[in-house]
Order: structure tokens, then C-alpha cells, then sequence
């Protein structure tokens, strides 16, 4: 398939830019998997079935890296060289690291002390502060074209999603 | 696809040829078969007309079996040999089993997936449940006249791997063809969905005999997206009944009863706790061998107290659920309920206090999961026609597959909620100096450690190629397909050698128990195994040969001559061999090449397909 789709962007049709329809995106992916999903081959021979198998494997792959800002935000980074190293390996600034740090703190203390509410309304604030991050790097990425900008508000997201999964996983915990 | 059918994908393009299908819905305490009979789906009763058939089989001393309805009376009089509920124990090993103690079964504690030691000898899980898809493939074939093509079994979505694979290996076993395993809550949101032309996200509340499933999904257009799916692969009726056991126990204060008296009262409170969905209070009245009796009354408000812990048990999967789906409960636009459980009123009111709203409850909950499962076979083997439903199901993995690291730490591979089928490659060197070998512990669950995670297999890659330490860059890739069932591929990347792998599951069967266990069934059934391995690969051919020539008609331009004739002639080769005297073999090996012979012409089609669906989305959104 890679001979008709260079990128994830074109293999479902949308422009290749980090602002992208939610519901296109969804409709495209299941026109495609109406397509390959191993389901649609069941009754057909070997050979039709392993590379409706990979197309499957691929069109998935694509949706989820498309589908979250992160991902999508890092591979559009990918396709112009800047590379996952180069974002895993840079140092942030202290200002940020301190208030990393305050979020963490409030989020270990509602653990400890089993109190859901609290967890509950950190990740509500949480999730406000990931919509306006994420609000900034559309920003960057689609108005001012500033990629080295754009990396380094992605490393700030991906700080803010470890904290945010380290949330849920805080209430999950508090579930039982 | 595109590729094969003249018309739509998933459609047969030869509709006279309808091939016998069916969903099995293989149940902690009841199991059913269900088939799609002119265009709709029906289950398939047994000569009483019963459509339920109890999961129990009996080893009888005599050498001879009975399963179902027919084994119910041996609960009692012989419990070691009578097994209920064996679903329980698939993929399990002895460690993982709760009230393992007021089981009258013998256990033998094999390392893995537990074995019970009956009148007929060491039985695995698989075997028994196997006994029991058998009598349904017979129920089957007997009302459908013919042999079954394949069959879709339904597993709860909360199964990990190794009970997939239990449950599989268990189809095999039965003589099936397994054409997919369904989870059980897609299942029924296939049978309610289409049934009521629903659109939105729905949740599935599937409470049966032995498991809890609670999936989110999202419906449009025909298309069932799972967005979530969480559960608990051990809590369901049976826990109920367990609870009002030791209440009565607890009541009456009794000597630790025999194993018979044990059943008897366990079945007394599974009919009490059944008893009280439609009356206030009940009567549990019991004559036990110690010669005691029992005379209680229990009022549904004592036993929706006494059951309350396990009622909230099945909330906190519901909230992981929405959590992982970014969703609130008032995001959800109906609650299916399903499972013979959710007919107890405090069940219902607990579903409905935490979704704001009253569950949908005008379905079969003991039928919609084999109805929507037969269904996905019908589809499946090809028998749908223009103008007949279509759908598509877009599952999850219900936990995340990880790899364990140095400190017993687990690393996430892939994580819970991915929408299948899905791979993941990862890379790996060599430490030593012409090392040749490397071991990997793939485990399931969400956990940090390992050791809280299950452990599904460890792998060893063998035949890499020998290099300095460091040199050598082993690419493994996860695969993970639509039936949730993991499979681990490796290659060195700069020689491209493909190292072999030597799977060794930490609760499933060696391949080579399973073909022996198949031997030794045929050999019983009288069956002979050679015949009816020439018999699959002659139907195989056939199914081959049918499908390239509807292919070429479809699709035959965008062949050139030359290709044309290496296929024709690949075709021509197996008709022959198909039309000749008959060799297992032979047939394989033609099967074999004209599946090379059209692996180009496939590519080909598929690049066609999918230009096509994107041209389609392009249209519809104008
Ligand atoms: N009226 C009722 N009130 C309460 N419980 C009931 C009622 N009817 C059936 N049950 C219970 O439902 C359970 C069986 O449900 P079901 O047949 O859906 O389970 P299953 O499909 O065999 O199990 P699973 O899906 O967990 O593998 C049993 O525990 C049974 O006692
Ligand atoms: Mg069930």
C-alpha cells in the first residue's frame, strides 16, 4: 500500500496539517477498514487474506497515531526530520520542571489519602490545561509554521500526559 | 476484497452457494448454538425444543459420557465426575481459581492450565469444554442437514489470551472450524444494534453464569466500534450462589457438609437467588445425607444486602470503562443488559442508579449473544447477500500486552483498549559475542510488575545469526489479531534472517497435546483422520479455486496476459488434483502454489480497493 500512501495524512485523505476533522478522520478509517479488516477476507484464500491482514495492521496503526494529539503531533514532526530523539532528549525548563513538580505533589497526596474528589478535580484541571496547550500547538503548527516552537510544546504535552495517565491510573486504583 | 467479490466486500458473489454457519455461545452455565435462517438469525433448539443447554458434562464409570440437560441429575449423586461451570478454569492454573475449596472436583496441580482427575482419567478444561461444543455441532449438523463450514465462538471480552486460546483450542478439538472468536458483548450489541437500527454509545452490561463484561461502543452506520471494554473474567452468578451458600451455612451453623450435600445446597441457592428476581422471599428448604434439614426463609431484601459487595464489584469496571473511553456516564445513550444475571432487580437497580437512566431490557438475555454471534458467521463465511445487512466490528484488546525487563518490570507493548488487529515491532541486540539465542516473557494485565501480571509466554528466538555483542538488531513484532489472540514474528534486520521462534505458553496446550488429544477423539468417535483431512483440503481447494475465478472475472484487467496464463495454469494444476484420485499432500501443495500464484494479483487488488474506498469518502463528504 505504501505505493499510494507516502503518509498517514493521505492515506486518509486529509490535509497534512496537526487541525484536523475529528469526524473525517473516524469516517475514513472505517471506509478503509470496511476495506481490509480481516472480517471482509474470512472466506477468501491465504494469499488475500494475509495482505488484507497487513493493510488492516497499517490503516490501524495510522488511525491511532492520527487519532491523539501527541502522536499525531510527533509524527508530523517525524515527517520533517525531527525525530523522536531529538524530543526525548531535550532538557526543559526549570519553571516548567517546578510546576511538574506541584502538580505531581498534589496528585501523590489525593492518592494517599484515597480521596477521589480531589484526584477527580485534578484531572479535571488537568484536562483544561492539555486543551490549552494543545490549542497553542495547533497555533504553531498550522498559523506560524514554527516547528522548533511546536517541538518543544509537544514535550511539554507529553510531561502532561504521563501526569494525566498517572491520574487515571491513581483513580482506577481507587476504583475497587 | 474488493479483491474477490464482484460486488461489495464481504458479500458472496455467488449467493446460491450458502455454506452452513453458526454462533456458539459457549456459557459458564448454559451454552447455545444459533444459525441464520433466511436472513434470520434463530437458535438452534434440541429435539425438546430447548434452546438452552446446561454446561455440564458427566464422566460416567462406564467409560460413556452425557452432557447437558442429561448430565444435570449426576450434579448430586456423582459431583467428582459431574462438572459445571469448567469455563472457569480455562487458561487457569490451579492458584487462580476462587471457592476453590468448595469444589468437589480432584485437581491435579500440573504446572499451567489446571487439570481435574475424573473416573475417565486426567481431563484438561479444554477437553471438557470441547465435550460440550461437540453435542452442539451435532445438534447443528443434524437440523442444518450438512456439515458445518465454520462456526463463530463467543468468549467474554474480558478473556486474556490464554483463555482464547483455551477456548479455541477447545473449538478445534470439537471438529470446528473456527471462523473467529466474538466477544460476547460485541456479540449482543450486533443482535440488539441491527435488530433496533440503533445509532450512538452504548454500553453493554453482560452479567452470566460466570463472567462480567461491560464494553462501550460506538455505533454509525452499520459500523460497531468498540471504544472501551473492561470486566472481571471471574465474577458472575455463580458468585451469588456462593455467597447465599455460606449465609446459610453461616444461619445455621452446620458441620462442613459432604460433597454431595455441597452441590445440594449450591444448587438450592442458585434456585432461591432465581426465585427471588420474581418474589419477595423464598423458602429455602433443604433435606441434607447428614440427615439434617433446613428450613429458612430468605427475603430479597436480606440477599440484595448479603450480595451488595459484589453488585459494586461490577461498578468499577464500568467507570475504568468510561474513564479509558474520555466518556461520562450521561454520555451513554442505552445500557444493554445481557446475561442471565441481570434479571435480579437489585442488579437492575444498581445499572440504572449509576447511568441515570432505566436499562434496555426488551431483549433475550440468555439468546442475544448466540443470535448476534450467528449472525457474524453468516457474514463471515460469505453467505450474505445484496441488499442484506452490513456491518462492521472494529474490536479491542481488553488488556495490555507487555514485555518483561530487567527488575521484573513489565513495559507496555501494547496498550489496553487498541482497536484490532494491531502489531507492534521493537528492537533488540545481542550482549554477547556470537550469541545465537534471546528469551522474552510476554505478560498481560496493567500492572507495573510482572509478577502481578499474567504471564502468557515465553519465547525463544533461535537462529540468529552469530555477530559481535551489539551488532546484531533483532526486530520482534507483536501481533495481535482480530480475535485477540497474540502471535511474535523476529527477524535480524541487517541479514534479514528470520529467526525461529519456540513458543512455550505458561497456561495453554503444546501444539503436540492438542494433536494428540485430536487423535485419540477421532480414534473414539470413530472417525478416520486421514479422510477427513483429505476431505478439508479438498473443500479448502474447492473454496481457493471459486474464489480466483470470481476474482479474475472482477478484477482480471488489471492482469497482463502473461500473468493471466500463470494463474490459469496454477488453477488447472489443482482442478486436477481436486478431480484425481485424492492425496492429502498433493492437494496441500497445490494449494499452497496457487496461493503464491495470486499473491501479486492480491496486492494489486487491494491497492485498487482502497483507491477506491478513499475516492468514495472524497464523494460522500461533498
Ligand atoms: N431469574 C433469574 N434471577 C437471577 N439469576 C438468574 C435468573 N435466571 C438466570 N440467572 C442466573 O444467570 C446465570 C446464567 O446466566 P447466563 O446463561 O447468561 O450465563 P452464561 O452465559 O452461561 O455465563 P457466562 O456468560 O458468564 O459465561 C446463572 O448464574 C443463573 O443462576
Ligand atoms: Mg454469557
Amino acid at each position: 500500500m505504501s505505493e499510494i500512501s507516502p503518509d498517514y495524512f493521505a492515506l486518509f485523505g486529509l490535509p497534512r496539517r496537526f487541525g484536523i476533522d475529528e469526524a473525517d478522520l473516524d469516517r475514513a478509517w472505517h471506509a478503509l477498514q470496511a476495506e481490509v479488516h480481516p472480517d471482509r477476507h474470512a472466506h477468501l484464500p491465504d494469499s488475500e487474506r494475509h495482505r488484507a491482514m497487513r493493510g488492516a495492521l497499517r490503516v490501524n496503526e495510522a488511525y491511532a497515531t492520527l487519532k491523539r494529539p501527541i502522536s499525531r503531533a510527533r509524527y508530523l514532526l517525524d515527517l520533517v526530520g525531527i525525530g523522536t530523539d531529538k524530543i526525548d532528549n531535550t532538557a526543559m525548563a526549570s519553571g516548567f520542571l517546578i510546576e511538574q513538580m506541584e502538580w505531581r505533589e498534589a496528585v501523590e497526596e489525593a492518592r494517599a489519602f484515597g480521596d477521589v474528589d480531589a484526584l477527580e478535580q485534578l484531572a479535571l484541571r488537568l484536562r483544561m490545561h492539555i486543551d490549552e496547550v494543545t490549542t497553542l500547538l495547533a497555533e504553531q503548527f498550522d498559523n506560524r509554521s514554527d516547528r522548533e516552537a511546536a517541538a518543544d510544546t509537544v514535550r511539554r504535552l507529553m510531561f502532561l500526559d504521563k501526569l494525566r495517565r498517572d491520574i487515571d491510573d491513581g483513580l482506577a486504583a481507587l476504583d475497587d | 476484497m474488493a479483491l474477490l467479490q464482484i460486488a461489495e466486500p464481504g458479500m458472496s458473489a455467488a449467493p446460491h452457494q450458502h455454506r452452513l454457519a453458526v454462533g456458539i455461545d459457549l456459557g459458564t452455565t448454559n451454552s447455545l448454538v444459533a444459525t441464520v435462517k433466511n436472513g434470520i438469525a434463530v437458535c438452534l433448539p434440541d429435539e425438546e425444543g430447548r434452546a438452552l443447554m446446561p454446561s455440564v458434562v458427566h464422566y460416567r464409570d462406564d467409560g460413556g459420557r452425557d452432557v447437558g440437560r442429561a448430565a444435570l441429575g449426576a450434579r448430586v449423586a456423582d459431583p467428582r465426575n459431574t462438572i459445571v461451570s469448567v469455563k472457569r478454569f480455562m487458561g487457569r492454573g490451579f492458584a487462580d481459581v476462587a471457592h476453590i475449596e468448595t469444589m468437589p472436583y480432584i485437581f491435579e496441580e500440573t504446572p499451567g492450565m489446571l487439570r481435574l482427575r475424573t473416573v475417565q482419567g486426567s481431563k484438561s478444561p479444554v477437553e471438557i469444554s470441547a465435550e460440550i461444543l461437540r453435542v452442539l455441532r451435532r445438534r447443528a449438523e443434524a437440523s442444518l442437514g450438512g456439515e458445518l463450514a465454520g462456526a463463530v465462538i463467543t468468549v467474554p471480552a474480558y478473556f486474556d489470551d490464554a483463555q482464547r486460546q483455551a477456548t479455541k483450542d477447545a473449538a478445534r478439538l470439537a471438529g470446528l472450524h473456527v471462523l473467529r472468536l466474538l466477544n460476547e458483548p460485541t456479540a449482543a450489541a450486533v443482535a440488539y444494534g441491527l435488530d433496533n437500527a440503533v445509532e450512538g454509545v452504548y454500553a453493554v452490561y453482560d452479567l452470566g453464569g460466570g463472567t462480567f463484561d461491560l464494553s462501550i461502543l460506538k455505533l454509525t452506520r452499520g459500523v460497531f466500534e468498540v471504544l472501551a471494554t473492561n470486566g472481571d473474567a471471574s465474577l458472575g452468578g455463580d458468585d451469588f450462589d456462593h455467597r447465599l451458600y455460606c449465609w446459610v451455612l453461616d444461619q445455621t451453623r452446620i458441620d462442613p457438609p459432604s460433597v454431595e450435600d455441597t452441590r445440594r445446597l449450591q444448587m438450592k441457592a442458585r434456585e432461591i437467588k432465581e426465585l427471588l428476581s420474581v418474589s419477595e422471599e423464598a423458602p429455602f428448604r433443604l433435606r441434607l445425607d447428614s440427615g439434617l434439614s433446613l428450613d429458612l426463609t430468605v427475603s430479597r431484601a436480606a440477599f440484595a444486602e448479603m450480595t451488595r459487595p459484589l453488585v459494586q464489584k461490577t461498578l468499577a469496571p464500568i467507570r475504568r470503562a468510561l474513564r479509558d473511553a474520555g466518556l461520562a456516564a450521561r454520555d451513554i445513550k442505552g445500557v444493554v443488559m445481557v446475561g442471565g444475571a441481570t434479571r435480579m432487580p437489585h442488579i437492575q437497580r444498581a445499572v440504572a442508579a449509576f447511568f441515570g437512566q432505566e436499562p434496555l431490557t426488551n431483549l433475550d438475555p440468555d439468546k442475544v449473544v448466540a443470535l448476534g454471534a450467528a449472525m457474524q458467521a453468516n457474514a463471515l463465511v460469505g453467505n450474505r447477500k445484496p441488499g442484506d445487512d452490513d456491518w462492521l466490528l472494529l474490536d479491542v484488546i481488553p488488556l495490555s500486552l507487555g514485555l518483561e525487563t530487567m527488575g521484573g518490570l513489565s513495559e507496555k507493548l501494547i496498550p489496553r483498549n487498541a482497536t484490532l488487529p494491531v502489531a507492534r515491532a521493537q528492537e533488540f541486540t545481542t550482549y554477547k559475542d556470537g550469541q545465537t539465542a534471546m528469551a522474552f516473557h510476554v505478560v498481560q494485565g496493567e500492572r507495573e510488575l510482572v509478577a502481578d501480571c499474567r504471564s502468557l509466554a515465553r519465547f525463544e528466538l533461535r537462529g540468529i545469526p552469530p555477530m559481535a555483542a551489539g551488532a546484531a538488531r533483532i526486530r520482534v513484532t507483536f501481533q495481535v489479531d482480530a480475535d485477540g489472540l497474540l502471535s511474535v514474528s523476529a527477524r535480524e534486520a541487517s541479514t534479514g534472517v528470520e529467526a525461529s521462534i519456540l513458543v512455550n505458553p505458561s497456561y495453554g496446550l503444546a501444539d503436540g497435546e492438542i494433536a494428540d488429544m485430536l487423535r485419540a477423539g477421532f480414534e473414539r468417535a470413530g472417525d478416520d483422520l486421514a479422510a477427513r483431512a483429505l476431505r478439508e483440503q479438498q473443500v479448502e481447494a474447492g473454496r481457493l479455486l471459486e474464489a480466483v475465478a470470481q476474482a479474475l472475472a472482477a478484477d482480471g484487467d488489471l492482469l497482463d496476459a502473461g500473468e493471466r496464463a500463470a494463474i490459469a495454469a496454477a488453477m488447472a494444476r489443482l482442478q486436477g488434483l481436486v478431480d484425481g484420485p485424492g492425496d492429502t499432500r498433493s492437494l496441500a501443495d497445490g494449494i499452497t502454489a496457487l496461493n503464491r500464484a495470486t499473491e501479486e494479483f492480491a496486492a494489486r487488488r487491494m491497492d485498487h480497493s482502497i483507491r477506491t474506498a478513499l475516492a468514495g469518502h472524497k464523494i460522500a463528504e461533498l
